[in-house]
Order: C-alpha cells, then sequence, then structure tokens
C-alpha cells in the first residue's frame, strides 16, 4: 500500500525528442493518495498504458521521478516496486494448478511452504477460487482466469498497488458486471490502491473513486465521476464522458446572454425582430466571460437540455433531425444554427415524437463555458 | 432433391481422389502386390502369402539395421531439439541480427540432401578435408572411412549440422509467438530465468516442438541420401541403416519381393512411431486437467 507520486514524469519513446509531439507521455505531476481507486481514462493512444508502465517499471520515464511513499523507485524493475500488474488477457502459468500459479509469486521470494499456503487459501477465498484450487489454470473460463492473474498480486502482502491494464476486455458482458464488483469489494476489504487502465468510461465511472482522464499525452482532469459530468474541465472530458458526449455552440457573450453563431460564425438571429437571440447566464458565468479571451463555446449535457414541443420563455427552435430509442429513453437530435445537439428524453411526450421543429431550453444552472477547449472557472 | 443435390458434391472431391490415388494408393498397393508373390520375370509370378514377411522378419541383417536406425534417431533428436531450442533462445529477438541469424539458420536447409554428402566428405577428409585434417592435426587420428565410431560421429555431426536449423527455426516462431504481457508478468512475480523457460516458454512451444520432433523423426528415422554418400553405409555394416539395406535388397539383389515386404514394414514402424509421439507430446501438458 502506497500513495503515488508522479514528480514530472514525461516519456518519449524516441531517443532524442525534440518537439512536443515527441512525446507520448507530456507532463504529468501528481500526487494519488494511499488506497485509492484510480482509473485511468482515455482513447486508445493518449498514453495511458505508457503511463501504467512506469508505474510498475517497465518503463523508465525519459524525464522525471516517480516515488512510492516518498521512496524513489524510478530505476527500480517491477519485481522490486511490489506492485502487481493484471494484463488485458488472462497471463496464466498454463502447466501450473491454480493453487500453484497463486502460489508462485511467494515461492519465488523464498518464504516457507506454510505460510504459502495458508495466505494462498486465504486468497483463493477472497476471490471464491477455492474449489478451483486442484485444478489446472488452463481450463478454467476467461473470468476465473482473470481472477487468477489478480490472485498472484494479492498474495503478497507487500503490494504497494496494483495495476489492471483493460482487465475486462476478454470477459462477457454478463460476467464483467460481477468482476467490477468483485474488485470493488476487495478494494474495500483490503485497502489496496487501486490503478485501472480502461477506454470505457462505464467501467472507470462505476470502478473508481478518482477517474484520470488522459488525452494526447497529458492527464486533462481528475475528477470524481461526478465532477467529471458535470464540470468536465476540457471539451475532451465533455465529449468522452456521458453518453452522449456534451453538446458544444459557439457563443459570443453579450451581457449576461451568450449569443449562439451559426457554423459559419454569423451570430444568431430572431428573424421578426432582428435582433441577436441568446441563452441568458448566470452573473458568474457572465463575469467569467467578460475576463475570458479567445473564442467561446458553451457546453450543456444531453440530460440537461430540456425539449419542448411549443415555445416557452427563453428557449430556442430547432430542426429535429432524429429520434433514437434506447429503451428506458430517448435520444433526440436536433440542428441549431446549423449545429447538431442532442438531448436525453426520459419522460414520454408524445407532442415531440414526429414534431419537426422542438424548443430547446438552456437550463441557467447547466450551462458550462469554455475557451481554447478549457471549462471556464 | 436435396438428397440429389448432396450426391453431386461428391464430383467436386474426385479431382483429389484420383490425385491421391496415383500419388499414394497405386504405388502402395504395387508394393503390397509385389510382398505376396513371388516374381521371375514379366508375366512369370506366383504368390506365396506371407512368405517374404517371414523371411524379413527373421532377417538378423534386418534387425540390426533396425537397432542402428532406432539408435541413430534417437541420439539426433537427443542433441537438435535441446541444442535447436538453446540457440532459438540465445537468437536476438528483434533488429538486424534477428534477420541475419535466420538467415544463416536458414543456410544448411537449402542445400540439396547428396550434396549435403559431399560437402561433408570433402570437410572430414584426413587429408585434405579442413575438419579432419586439423583433427589429424591435434594428434588425433580420425577417418570416417575407417573407424565404425569415427562415421557414426561424422554422420551425426552433419545430421545435427543439416537439421537442428529446423529445430531453431520452429523454436524461435514458438518464442516469438509468447505475448510480451506473459514476461512482463513473470518480471512482477519474481521468476527466475529457468522458471520463465519451465513455466511460459517451454509450455507454450509444446505445438511447435511437437511438430519439429515429429520430422526430425521422420527424417532421420528415413535418412538415406547423407550416409549413402558419405560412407554407403560402412565401414562394414556399421552405418547400414534400414533405408540403405532397403536399396541393397531391391536394387543390389533385386529381391523384389523381401524388398516389398520390408517396405511396407518400415512404413509401419515410422507411421506408428510417428503417432506415438504425436499422442505423448499432445497430452504431456494436459495432464492432471
Amino acid at each position: 500500500m502506497a500513495q503515488i507520486n508522479l514528480n514530472k514524469i514525461a516519456h518519449s519513446y524516441i531517443k532524442n525528442p525534440k518537439s512536443d509531439s515527441d512525446y507520448a507521455l507530456k507532463l504529468i505531476d501528481n500526487i494519488w493518495d494511499d488506497g485509492g481507486a484510480y482509473a485511468l481514462l482515455g482513447p486508445s493512444g493518449c498514453g495511458k498504458t505508457t503511463l501504467l508502465n512506469i508505474i510498475s517499471g517497465l518503463l523508465v520515464p525519459s524525464k522525471g521521478r516517480i516515488l512510492f511513499d516518498g521512496k524513489d523507485v524510478t530505476e527500480l524493475p517491477p519485481e522490486k516496486r511490489n506492485i502487481a500488474q493484471v494484463f488485458q488477457f488472462p497471463v496464466l502459468y498454463d502447466t501450473m494448478s491454480v493453487f500453484d500459479n497463486l502460489a508462485f509469486p511467494l515461492r519465488n521470494r523464498g518464504f516457507d511452504e506454510d505460510s504459502v499456503k495458508k495466505r494462498v487459501l486465504e486468497i483463493a477465498e477472497v476471490l471464491d477460487l477455492t474449489p478451483f484450487l486442484d485444478k489446472k489454470a488452463a481450463g478454467l473460463a476467461a473470468d476465473a482466469k482473470q481472477k487468477i492473474s489478480l490472485g498472484r498480486g494479492l498474495v503478497r502482502s507487500d503490494v504497494a498497488a496494483i495495476l489492471f491494464d483493460e482487465p475486462l476486455t476478454v470477459i462477457d458482458p454478463n460476467l464483467k458486471w460481477q468482476l467490477r464488483c468483485k474488485l470493488k469489494e476487495i478494494h474495500e476489504q483490503l485497502k489496496l490502491t487501486l490503478i485501472y487502465v480502461t477506454h470505457d468510461q462505464v467501467e472507470a465511472l462505476t470502478f473508481a473513486d478518482k477517474v484520470v482522464v488522459m488525452y494526447g499525452g497529458e492527464i486533462v482532469q481528475i475528477g470524481t465521476p461526478q465532477e467529471l459530468f458535470e464540470n468536465p474541465s476540457h471539451k475532451f472530458v465533455g465529449y468522452f464522458i456521458g453518453s452522449p458526449g456534451m453538446n458544444f455552440l459557439p457563443c459570443k457573450v453579450d451581457g449576461n446572454m451568450a449569443v449562439i453563431q451559426d457554423i459559419n460564425g454569423v451570430m444568431m438571429k430572431n428573424n421578426a425582430i432582428a435582433q441577436n437571440v441568446g441563452i441568458p447566464l448566470n452573473d458568474y458565468l457572465s463575469k467569467l466571460a467578460s475576463k475570458a479571451s479567445g473564442h467561446l463555446e458553451l457546453g450543456i449535457r444531453p440530460l440537461y437540455l430540456r425539449v419542448h414541443a411549443n415555445e416557452v420563455n427563453g428557449s430556442l427552435k430547432a430542426k429535429v433531425k432524429s429520434l433514437q430509442d434506447h429503451g428506458n429513453f430517448k435520444i433526440l437530435t436536433a440542428i441549431l444554427a446549423g449545429h447538431t445537439l442532442r438531448a436525453r428524453l426520459d419522460e414520454e411526450d408524445k407532442a415531440i415524437i414526429g414534431a419537426e421543429d422542438v424548443w430547446l431550453e438552456f437550463p441557467i444552472d447547466w450551462i458550462r463555458l469554455f475557451s481554447k477547449e478549457r471549462l471556464l472557472k | 432433391m436435396n438428397k440429389w443435390e448432396d450426391n453431386r458434391a461428391w464430383f467436386l472431391v474426385i479431382p483429389v481422389f484420383i490425385i491421391v490415388a496415383f500419388s499414394a494408393i497405386l504405388p502402395l498397393m504395387t508394393v503390397v502386390n509385389y510382398s505376396v508373390q513371388d516374381i521371375f520375370g514379366p508375366g512369370d509370378r506366383m504368390f506365396v502369402g506371407v512368405e517374404w514377411f517371414k523371411e524379413v522378419l527373421g532377417d538378423s541383417r534386418l534387425h540390426e539395421a533396425l537397432l542402428k536406425q532406432f539408435l541413430f534417431s534417437g541420439l539426433v533428436l537427443l542433441i537438435e531439439i535441446p541444442l535447436g531450442i538453446g540457440i532459438a533462445l540465445l537468437m536476438p529477438k528483434k533488429g538486424w541480427g534477428s534477420s541475419l541469424s535466420l538467415v544463416l539458420m536458414a543456410l544448411p536447409l537449402l542445400i540439396p540432401w547428396n550434396v549435403i554428402g559431399t560437402i561433408w566428405i570433402v570437410f572430414t577428409r584426413p587429408d585434405i578435408g579442413l575438419l579432419g585434417s586439423f583433427i589429424n592435426g591435434m594428434g588425433i587420428p580420425f577417418d570416417h572411412t575407417a573407424s565404425p565410431i569415427q562415421a557414426w560421429i561424422t554422420l551425426i555431426l552433419m545430421e545435427v549440422w543439416h537439421w537442428t536449423p529446423l529445430v531453431v527455426l520452429l523454436a524461435y516462431a514458438g518464442l516469438r509467438a509468447i505475448p510480451e504481457a506473459y514476461f512482463q508478468a513473470a518480471k512482477i512475480d519474481g521468476a527466475s530465468a529457468w522458471a520463465v523457460f519451465k513455466y511460459i516458454q517451454l509450455p507454450k512451444m509444446r505445438g511447435v516442438l511437437t511438430i519439429a520432433i515429429l520430422l526430425r523423426f521422420m527424417d532421420s528415422f528415413l535418412i538415406y541420401a547423407e550416409p549413402f554418400v558419405l560412407t554407403g553405409g560402412g565401414p562394414g555394416n556399421s552405418t547400414t541403416f534400414l533405408s540403405i539395406y532397403l536399396v541393397k535388397i531391391a536394387v543390389g539383389q533385386f529381391d523384389l519381393g523381401p524388398a516389398a515386404a520390408f517396405s511396407l514394414i518400415y512404413f509401419l514402424i515410422v507411421l506408428l512411431l510417428s503417432w506415438l509421439f504425436y499422442q505423448v507430446l499432445q497430452n504431456a501438458g494436459k495432464g492432471g486437467a
């Protein structure tokens, strides 16, 4: 168990990196708490596996130091770091029994057979592997195999952190949920520091206390699932978290009104009175906007965007493009000033189904403003 | 209607049947035919039943040749398989070193078999051969045409030189196919290099090693061209393996009946042993599951 300190880490796979783009990991400076469950979330190629390998010791970063509980481990190989890792697919010693698989890390470290047996039985109990202990590991189902991989990490009582590299990729969907719950349970029981790499937001959000969102070799936000959802600090987080992602509209702020620009950058006008049409903002946002430089964008989650069949005060008219049924909710796609917006409809509104035009209301508390892709705050 | 369509599908298989018939079944049947007849000349033959089989099975020279054949194949497998795995483990994993070593390894496999024999005749000649004269120069009398032991050593050396690369290439391919995560996991588990070999590399190579062992067993058990060129079966009968003895009977003495019976027995032995090897190797990794 350990606190992990990533001290100004950067990594490049090129020998003599010149520009910023040569770095797979740009600059990462962070402290992760002891006993926390962290999810590293990001698209393929964002550097999350690179970061994981730096933590596990399979890679030595080009720059910066990494400390476990204040002890510099930057140059230490994996076996000296007291970390365990679970890989994308089950990594097992096929010829050994489940028991021998679990005992392997302990035997390699020279523990006596009595304490090995005691510890293996303990961990097998936690992982529900006891009935399989005498079986060959090779014959088991994928989820049991992944539990064995995890168990090989858990048996070591000195483990500082367990790293997961997309461990549920090969697991059947119905078992994924079970295994995720098991992980959560183990985390609460053993209070280990867990780091979980995934590109699946559902996995990340259900697993972790803190989600670390990575994009283009940088950490763009670290926060609780709720923080990421409500206050994405980067447009990417807005897109990536939530399904569908956040809606963005380029705008200019005029007093306490956000005036939407159409795709050609022209202000949206009300034809009848040739006046700019805007979305009202609260004082906090208008103040922030007045200080911000560069192009502004207004962001709102599909969940919060309200849809009306008839005009209501402060709403904007949009053309309906499609209405998709997702079972217990519907996703409405509408065009507003050339921009595509999505809204999530949880309640059945007969008037909206089949309508050509709808009125969109932007609840004042759920509007966020972005400048240069970053959240204004 | 459906039945008729299904039956017509057999027409598509006919070409294969014809090819297999001409390439395997017809020649084999000819041999079966010869093995039960005494042939005096064209159109002049007599059915003798299992007479030739009895004669061949009671032939002490055949027993001797069979024993030598087992010894030879056994020694070849014992040397080539571990050596091949060892070399494959030592070969560079990537970069130009990997390509270079693969080309070097493949070279002996590209040489025609009788040329291999010829190369080794020259190489081991006691007077002018690089190896032969070198050993003699060290004060050890060496002449594989005179000493049965030296003839065996030379043959096995040649066989190892010629065919270990095949084992190396197969083992190397097997090793390269192991995902990197296994080695990373082993590192994290604190496994020694020996444990990595025993628990990861060797089990993961089982498939390719099965093929390597089968191929090497069959080829070495059927070996003909190289000893024929290098030693001609001598000195004495010391390197007269099964196939050399068979050719002596069939071509040298023109005893077609016994030779045919011999061929069939030879064929069955290879078939049986290959099947045994295959079964043992397939079950080796699964025991106790």
